[in-house]
């Protein structure tokens, strides 16, 4: 009821006058057209592109993906000035990488995120980080990306032109490059935007040690910055909420990040960044994987205030909800703390925090110590998350 | 605080039996694991506090008739939706062709009827006196504006007649009431009073925090260790005796008192809002002539027996095996106040459901 019980309220308090509860002062606004559709359950299908623009915008148009002239323009003078390199602007129909001395790791993903461009990110930042997070999970450093966009007619060049840089950007960030690619340009479907697909192939660090064999009841937890803020931003951007300039999606590569804590030599056992279904889900990975119970503390968990209060008011448990930036690391406890001290010296890490350990409970289950000191099960969420009514 | 409800508890020295008649509680007490934190002799009893849940078959079917016809656009918040009703729920039906769109203020949906005049926009009003002044406020706004294509099918409730009627039959031996906290900002604390005064029944008003649930918890036990039945009002920061005055004149000015039918629970006299004469226009019951069926509740499904607190959903052997968060059998799993989705999603270690391991 909590977010609903708000939402009604607001309107019944709000509109009446009641008592002035601060929090209750959060409400969605419908500000035009645009938000109110969104509102209305045509959220993932909102165009977040045609709008934005004016009507003698250059846009996408088919032969963009034609593959005659206007493909060789798009390219020349859109594509490669901001994602040119080595590699890259040979333009061949391959990447030659040469050759690696560890084990290769190979991901890939697609990315489908709506609206495009949110607080924090976009969808070309999102789909680099998140090819390189998936690497780094595995313990590996990114040795080059591809980029495979599927480009809605219509799209304003402008928009692919942001997109493109913070490609650019991201994969700066990580050190690594978009080696080969793709554009595809598809007709006007009201799906609005583009669709990126990107695979990264990596070589696995010598120090990697990565085996949920290895856990032991005792290993701790740690996660590397405050949660939710990923899912957070954009279900606030989709709904509208006052408070949506204030959440951040925490997009970054954390190629670096788990790179330094490897070469360390902390004794690491599982890395997985807690994206869809959130921290919930790894955890509860985490149990089923080992056979083993996993017990964290609320209080020890770190959320900034905003998100709390945006995940409350969406009717939404802060565990459930997608991150971009963020790794769960399970280490020995031994080398926990030293960790931690580590970890909080490097940008990404600042906030990191141990938030729990793996202990001998049966059955395996995921717990948590709740801020008054009772206990209760953290299971993953179950599909999509209702609005709230009352 | 735990400590101290122990120490009282044992000194009554019997099983205490409280019911939390908030859905907003039942799944504030499971997230922060406070059943965990209670000594055994104390039991807490989830009550018909999810509007969801309390909504009696036949409204669903009703929604469902009108989600079906091409005129209509059917406006609800988002747990109705799935909601089983006889054939499938709004969900299947949208997934159908029908349009049915979630709001999340009656207002987007006073708006969507403004924008689209040649349909009629029905919303679906569930709800206590929370959600009530909000859906008064729109119709008396569609009145003003001559809004004439919206209209609400309404089964808002009353809570304290719904609690009368569970101490009258009698079946739960209740000590005492943890009271909504959010319901009572609206009619005031002194609603409760007939409770207290004609059911010797403690009632104590407490926040959502998981510290104004102990602290809750606290006063309903000193009261009955000492043998009292009082109103304690452990929410003043929000709760007044009088509750919103400007409220309750909106309630009065477009609902009338009725009886009400609730899910199993069967016709409770003076439980239910219906919208009074002046608005029938937009009464969708008056104005698309739709009498309401039989409840066929679903086989099996035992959510008349949750809500009513006479049994805990691990007694369902529906609960967490074929009714599930994602495969809902009754409302009590689907809505996210339900007192089973919020067994099955916060369980404690020992309760049948987090004792099975994970498919």
């Amino acid at each position: 009821m909590w977010v609903s019980h708000r939402r009604s309220l607001t309107v019944a308090v709000l509109i009446v006058g009641g008592p002035p509860l601060k929090r209750w002062a959060t409400r969605p606004k419908v500000r035009n057209q645009r938000d109110f559709e969104l509102w209305t359950l045509d959220l993932g299908l909102a165009n977040s592109v045609s709008e934005t623009s004016q009507p003698d915008t250059p846009r996408i148009v088919l032969a963009h993906g034609g593959g005659g002239e206007l493909m060789q323009e798009l390219i020349k003078s859109h594509i490669l000035p901001k994602l040119g390199n080595a590699m890259l602007n040979r333009l061949t129909d391959g990447a030659v990488l040469g050759p690696v001395t560890g084990d290769l790791v190979f991901t890939s993903d697609a990315f489908v995120v709506t609206p495009l461009e949110f607080p924090g990110g976009d969808i070309g930042r999102l789909a680099v980080c998140g090819t390189v997070n998936d690497l780094a999970m595995m313990g590996a450093r990114p040795v080059a990306l591809s980029l495979a966009m599927v480009i809605e007619e219509g799209t304003p060049l402008d928009l692919l032109d942001r997109i493109l840089d913070s490609v650019a950007q991201a994969a700066a960030e990580a050190g690594t490059c978009i080696a080969t690619g793709d554009t595809k340009v598809v007709e006007r479907r009201g799906g609005g935007g583009m669709i990126l697909t990107t695979a990264g192939v990596g070589e696995r660090l010598a120090e990697a040690r990565l085996d949920t064999k290895r856990i032991r009841a005792g290993d701790c937890l740690i996660v590397n910055g405050c949660i939710a803020e990923h899912g957070l931003a954009i279900m606030a951007v989709r709904e509208g909420f006052e408070f949506e300039t204030e959440l951040r999606s925490d997009a970054a590569p954390l190629n670096n990040l788990v790179e330094m804590v490897l070469s360390c030599g902390y004794d690491v056992k599982f890395l997985r960044d807690p994206t869809r279904g959130g921290l919930a889900t790894v955890l509860a990975d985490l149990a089923d994987d080992t056979g083993l119970s996993v017990e964290i503390t609320e209080s020890a968990l770190p959320i900034t205030a905003v998100a709390r209060h945006a995940a409350e008011l969406l009717g939404l448990d802060p565990l459930g909800v997608a991150n971009e930036g963020k790794c769960l690391m399970c280490v020995s406890a031994a080398d926990a703390d030293k960790m931690l001290a580590a970890l909080r010296k490097h940008p990404l890490g600042a906030e990191a925090a141990i938030i729990g350990r793996i202990t001998d409970a049966r059955p395996p289950l995921v717990e948590m110590v709740t801020v008054v000191g009772g206990r209760r099960v953290v299971q993953r969420p179950y599909g999509e998350e209702l609005p709230r009514i009352c | 605080m735990s400590d101290e409800l122990a120490d009282i508890c044992e000194r009554i020295g019997r099983e205490v039996c409280i019911m939390e008649v908030c859905g907003t509680h039942t799944v504030s007490i499971f997230r922060n694991g406070i059943r965990s934190m209670l000594p055994p002799t104390l039991r807490l009893v989830s009550g018909p506090g999810c509007p969801v849940c309390v909504t009696a078959q036949r409204y669903i079917d009703a929604a469902m008739d009108l989600a079906g016809r091409a005129e209509v656009i059917v406006a609800t918040y988002g747990d109705m939706v799935r909601v089983p009703g006889r054939h499938g729920s709004l969900e299947t039906q949208r997934a159908a062709g029908a349009d049915v769109r979630v709001v999340y203020s009656i207002r987007d949906a006073v708006e969507l009827a403004a924008r689209n005049p040649d349909r009629t926009v029905v919303f679906i009003g569930v709800g206590f006196e929370t959600t009530a002044p909000a859906t008064a406020a729109a119709i008396r706004e569609a009145y003003t504006r001559r809004i004439n294509n919206f209209c609400v099918l309404s089964a808002h409730k009353r809570v304290v007649p719904a609690m009368r009627a569970l101490l009258e039959a009698e079946d739960v031996p209740l000590d005492g009431f943890l009271c909504p906290g959010h319901v009572s900002v609206i009619i005031g604390a002194q609603a409760y009073k007939p409770i207290v005064e004609e059911y010797n029944r403690a009632c104590v008003i407490a926040g959502f925090e998981p510290m104004q649930i102990l602290q809750g918890l606290l006063h309903l036990v000193r009261q009955i260790k000492q043998g009292e039945a009082k109103l304690d009002n452990a929410y003043g920061i929000a709760v007044k005796d009088e509750g919103n005055l400007t409220a309750l004149r909106l309630i009065d000015e477009v609902f009338e008192v009725s009886d009400a039918v609730w899910r199993a629970m069967g016709v409770i006299p003076q439980s239910g809002l219906e919208i009074q004469q002046k608005y029938a226009q937009f009464d969708a019951l008056r104005r698309f002539d739709l009498q309401l069926g039989a409840d066929e509740d679903p086989p099996g499904c035992r959510c008349g027996e949750v809500i009513q607190g006479k049994i805990e959903p691990p007694q369902c052997s529906l609960f967490s095996q074929q009714c599930t968060p994602l495969h809902p059998v009754g409302p009590c799993m689907v809505s996210s106040e339900g007192t089973c989705s919020a067994w099955f999603k916060y369980g404690v270690r020992g309760t049948s459901r987090a004792s099975k391991p994970r498919a």
